[in-house]
């Protein structure tokens, strides 16, 4: 059940050039991996949509990459702020799969975490575009990582159920490689539950709101 | 009496929020199943966002047989939202339609064209179609918008919806270009707040209909200086994006703002901007 709250910051970690934003769980419930919640940044008009990146004992964190102004705001968080925190939303991954295979790039390996958590910890295959960038994948055990995002689509992914996120071209090559896998998709929205049509995509001819019929998507 | 901004809440997928308010006004509904623009749709800006979805709805005869009977069972009154490319088109949704509170016309959509015809042809050719009240929705981007209410008065409108977004760019941070897939979009949000609050001002000069005022109300004392300028109801926009209990919060902030400055009721306060003769600049 969704539902909107006030959450209190118990940690701003980074992660490699990521952050890592710890809040109290409050009475919100984590949801299935691959969700999302809407996070409101202080002093901007719209809240970002992220999804739950670990669902440790009484709390929520997110990995954020702080590329723009919202993102950068909720990097500058600090220990004891409180912010509005909308969910679980969307459709996450679903779960009865048999030898699951992680594919992540860059800051779409958000879900990953808490994915490879629930499925018992399933090898997973995670691009960066730098070294540095890699450090995230201490997030994740079992991770092979690869840092040429060439190789991520080359790597061998037959013979498993194949859940990814990462960036566009990247989900457009896992499923031209493994055509029933489950992708987490991305777009600007301002709501996160159905409201706003900013996040609507076209998919084979039927245009979806990932908010509410998505995020994860089967290929 | 709170409402929804038209495009700014679907009823169907948030009936629990819907029903915090007094009336659901659909988003826009058109003759023909529409997609909507282009990605990307939506960007934030400095004191507000821009839209640019371009009125994506499954067009008449789908919301007609589907969406409309489903928006009856969640027990809200019932406003629709018509638009289209000609007064003739404005005018047959209109005919079709029955069993609402009001039929809102959308006069005044930045993403899309225009019809050829004027507000008021427009709004009389609805006219002669429905007996159902008519609101028109308009543009806050006109000289005189006092002049375009008595207008649409005078063609038939039961009520004025003040205001429709601005047209407005983003372009982004690194690449200089447009975010938006359209270029432009519609600006709403915080930034919109005095622009709607002269509309409202002028308009409840200019004519007696009842008004229902929007434009960047995020707070209680939002909606109360809208009633003060002359708004006989008040809808939420982009604060419905960010925040689905907003209604409740803001119905309670009126409250307390209320008492806060001596008011027995949002009666009381109708109006009050004009009360101190203010002369409008311009017209």
């Amino acid at each position: 059940m969704r539902r909107r709250q006030r959450l209190r910051v118990v940690g701003v970690e980074p992660v490699g050039l990521y952050t890592l934003l710890r809040l109290e769980r409050g009475g919100l419930e984590p949801g299935i991996p691959g969700q999302f919640f809407m996070l409101s940044p202080p002093g901007r008009v719209l809240p970002r949509p992220m999804s739950l990146c670990l669902a440790p004992p009484g709390e929520l964190a997110f990995l954020l990459d702080p590329i723009g102004p919202g993102t950068r705001a909720l990097c500058g968080l600090e220990p004891g702020d409180e912010l509005a925190v909308f969910g679980p939303l969307g459709n996450g991954f679903d779960l009865r799969v048999e030898r699951p295979l992680l594919v992540g790039g860059g800051i779409g390996i958000a879900p990953l975490p808490y994915l490879s958590e629930v499925l018992g910890q399933p090898p997973a295959v995670l691009g960066f575009r730098s070294d540095a960038h890699a450090e995230a994948a201490s997030l994740l055990s079992q991770a092979e990582i690869v840092v040429d995002p060439v190789l991520v689509t080359e790597c061998s992914l037959g013979g498993h159920h194949v859940l990814a996120c990462g960036p566009e071209p990247m989900l457009h090559a896992v499923r031209d490689l493994v055509p029933d896998a489950q992708l987490a998709w991305e777009a600007p929205m301002a709501c996160g539950y159905g409201a706003c049509y900013g996040c609507a995509v076209e998919i084979d001819g039927e245009w979806k709101r990932l908010c509410v019929e998505g995020p994860v998507l089967a290929a | 009496m709170l409402l929804n901004a038209s495009g700014c809440l679907d009823a169907v997928t948030a009936p629990e929020v819907a029903r915090q308010l007094d009336a659901f006004v659909t988003k826009t509904v058109t003759p023909l199943p529409r997609p909507g623009n282009a990605p990307t749709r939506i960007v934030e800006t400095e004191a507000g966002m821009l839209n640019s979805i371009g009125l994506a709805n499954p067009g008449r005869e789908r919301f007609l047989e589907h969406t409309l009977p489903m928006l009856r069972e969640i027990g809200v009154p019932l406003w629709v939202s018509v638009g289209g490319f000609s007064a003739r088109e404005y005018a047959e949704i209109c005919g079709r339609l029955d069993g609402l509170e009001a039929i809102e016309l959308n006069l005044s959509c930045p993403n899309v064209d225009e019809a050829p015809e004027s507000a008021s042809e427009i709004v009389a050719a609805c006219r002669a179609a429905t007996g159902l009240p008519l609101y028109a929705k308009l543009s806050p981007a006109s000289w005189d918008i006092g002049e375009a209410a008595r207008a649409v008065e005078a063609a038939g409108a039961d009520g004025l919806s003040l205001v429709n977004t601005m047209r407005g760019l983003a372009l982004d941070a690194r690449s200089l270009e447009p975010v938006l897939g359209t270029a432009t979009g519609g600006y709403s949000g915080p930034a919109l707040k005095p622009i709607a609050l002269a509309a409202v001002f002028a308009c409840r000069r200019a004519t007696a209909l009842p008004i229902v005022g929007m434009g960047g109300v995020t707070t209680g004392r939002d909606a109360i200086e809208l009633v003060a300028a002359g708004a006989t109801a008040v809808a939420l926009g982009t604060i419905l994006f960010a925040d689905p209990d907003a209604p409740i919060r803001i119905r309670a902030e009126i409250g307390a703002e209320l008492e806060l400055l001596g008011f027995d009721s949002l009666d009381a306060v109708r109006g009050v901007a004009h009360s101190g003769g203010a002369v409008l600049a311009g017209r």
